[in-house]
């Protein structure tokens, strides 16, 4: 039990977790703070049969703290480079990634700001997001929720989205699912006819004309509006215990 | 067998203006950086790098040696954004091609089994192929008649890795915890060098580690180097981390010109045994 009041942060984190909810004994990537945060929570809880690595090589048994080093006891497996590529290609994996730019329909860019041919920022490139988005489930994660992340349209689309899978047609994107985007402000699916994005819920205190003011393009709002769960007194407790330092604190604007 | 011991200056020895370099390693993991020195010191210009991106990528474009790059990220892992790197791109001075990382592992593969090609349907829907017209997609020829990406053959014409030990007739071993794609590069390659922390008896070699981590075999290689540090700044574990100070001292050298300047005279205008005593110092 825990007496401390739940932060945005843990509600962000529960929702990531949420993220990975059925996933059974797939391999989880999650590339950042809180996607490895809520992916461990997810396993301490309520999957535990899903697999993750220690963000290198080694597929570790536990979910252990962020920050703590695993020892011979924690791994359970070897997942190098090559090992992850085939996973990915398999398609037993689910990736939680991080958008530089992200649009209605989830096409996201981690590539480049401005024209590809000559960027104002180089970014990292596109990385894995291309094989990943078309291989099998993606989700996002956006600490900072605003008009220059979620943007009518990405300058280079890295990840793909919904409109460009359907272009496809049925085999090209049929193994194309981005099943979730969790912000610093609100759960977002694509659980729309046309796949556009649409508010899931708001994380408790957020009013929805900041999220409609924080969007670069008109977001899909259901009738009833929901709110995130709060993590209950026995959740934070986990998640204090996941991350002793706070880092997950630090990386979510409110 | 073969002895195949060599300098450094001799491994860049055929290296020429204008050639296709494929360089081991992952983003600042392994590279074998005392060969990218050497590349630097040789002078050699308008080449063209194959890689899983980190200061290999970044210190050739820094020294204006560099004319295009093939990657999938260009970065330094603790450092995420690769300063000189992000610089040349944003300057525009210097040719791209941006690859899915999966994409870049076929196009390795492809080399290496002397294809034109191998499909995927990494890069299917995404920009990759808007930016990259060369790119073209197949159609299965099966019933499925599904559309795939072609991903080209990565041929080079020199490959660099760097290894934690080898022996002298070229078998190396990976100690580390990930061989990453080394033996791809290499056999991507007309001619490959490596070099190692160690060069060791083939006796000693093979009980130094599990039969698993001798990752290349002497066929892949033409020229051995023992290069102790030689992947420096870059990590080479279980031998040593990353110097993740040196890391900063390098990203910081991105700066200005001026910085650049006094990195370079400091770390790059040297012979590989005094930049080894100027990093220690």
């Amino acid at each position: 039990m825990s007496n401390e009041e739940a932060t945005r942060a843990d509600v962000c984190t529960l929702a990531v977790a949420d993220c990975f909810r059925g996933d059974g004994e797939i391999m989880v990537s999650a590339m950042g703070t809180t996607p490895s945060l809520g992916a461990r929570l997810a396993k301490l809880t309520f999957e535990p049969d899903l697999l993750m690595t220690d963000g290198f090589n080694l597929l570790l048994r536990r979910a252990l703290p962020l920050g703590v080093e695993p020892s011979e006891g924690d791994v359970e497996g070897w997942m190098p480079f090559g090992a992850v590529f085939d996973t990915l290609w398999w398609g037993r994996r689910h990736v939680m990634m991080g958008a530089s730019q992200i649009d209605q329909f989830g096409n996201q860019n981690i590539a480049c700001i401005g024209p590809w041919e000559a960027p104002r920022a180089q970014l990292l490139g596109v990385r894995g997001a291309p094989g990943n988005t078309i291989n099998h489930v993606t989700s996002y994660w956006v600490p900072n929720h605003n008009a220059r992340a979620l943007v009518a349209k990405v300058d280079m689309v890295s990840g793909v989205g919904y409109d460009r899978a359907a272009a496809l047609g049925p085999a090209g994107a049929r193994f194309h699912e981005i099943r979730r985007v969790v912000t610093n402000l609100g759960v977002f699916d694509f659980d729309t006819p046309d796949h556009r994005m649409r508010l899931r819920s708001l994380h408790p205190g957020v009013e929805l004309q900041q999220v409609i003011d924080n969007t670069g393009f008109e977001l899909v709002i259901p009738k009833t509006l929901d709110t995130s769960p709060t993590p209950t007194p026995d959740l934070i407790a986990v998640l204090r215990q996941l991350d002793p330092q706070g880092y997950a604190q630090k990386e979510v604007a409110v | 067998m073969t002895d195949k011991r060599m300098t450094l200056d001799e491994a860049v020895a055929d290296v020429e203006d204008g050639m296709t370099i494929g360089i081991g390693g992952w983003g600042s993991r392994r590279k074998p950086m005392s060969l990218v020195r050497a590349l630097v010191r040789k002078g050699v210009k308008d080449l063209t790098v194959v890689s899983y991106g980190g200061p290999d990528i970044g210190i050739l474009c820094a020294t204006g040696q560099l004319k295009k790059a093939v990657y999938g990220f260009v970065s330094l892992d603790s450092i995420p954004l690769e300063p000189h790197f992000r610089k040349a791109r944003q300057n525009r001075a210097l040719e791209a091609v941006e690859l899915d990382e999966g994409m870049f592992l076929l196009g390795l593969r492809a080399a290496a089994q002397r294809l034109p090609f191998l499909p995927t349907r990494a890069g299917l829907g995404s920009d990759v192929l808007k930016i990259n017209p060369h790119l073209k997609t197949v159609k299965s020829p099966y019933e499925d008649g599904e559309q795939l990406v072609a991903v080209p053959a990565l041929n080079v014409d020199v490959a660099f890795i760097h290894m934690n030990r080898a022996d002298a007739s070229g078998n190396g071993q990976a100690l580390g915890r990930d061989p990453y794609f080394d033996h791809l590069f290499c056999m991507a390659a007309k001619k490959a060098y490596m070099s190692c922390e160690k060069i060791v008896s083939t006796d000693e070699l093979v009980s130094g580690g599990p039969l698993q981590s001798l990752v290349v075999n002497r066929m892949m290689v033409c020229g051995v180097i023992e290069a102790p540090g030689g992947a420096h700044f870059t990590e080479c574990l279980p031998d040593y981390g990353r110097d993740e100070r040196f890391q900063r001292e390098y990203a910081a050298s991105a700066k200005d010109d001026e910085a650049w300047d006094a990195f370079r005279a400091k770390y790059l205008e040297l012979s590989e045994d005094e930049y080894q005593k100027a990093v220690a110092s």
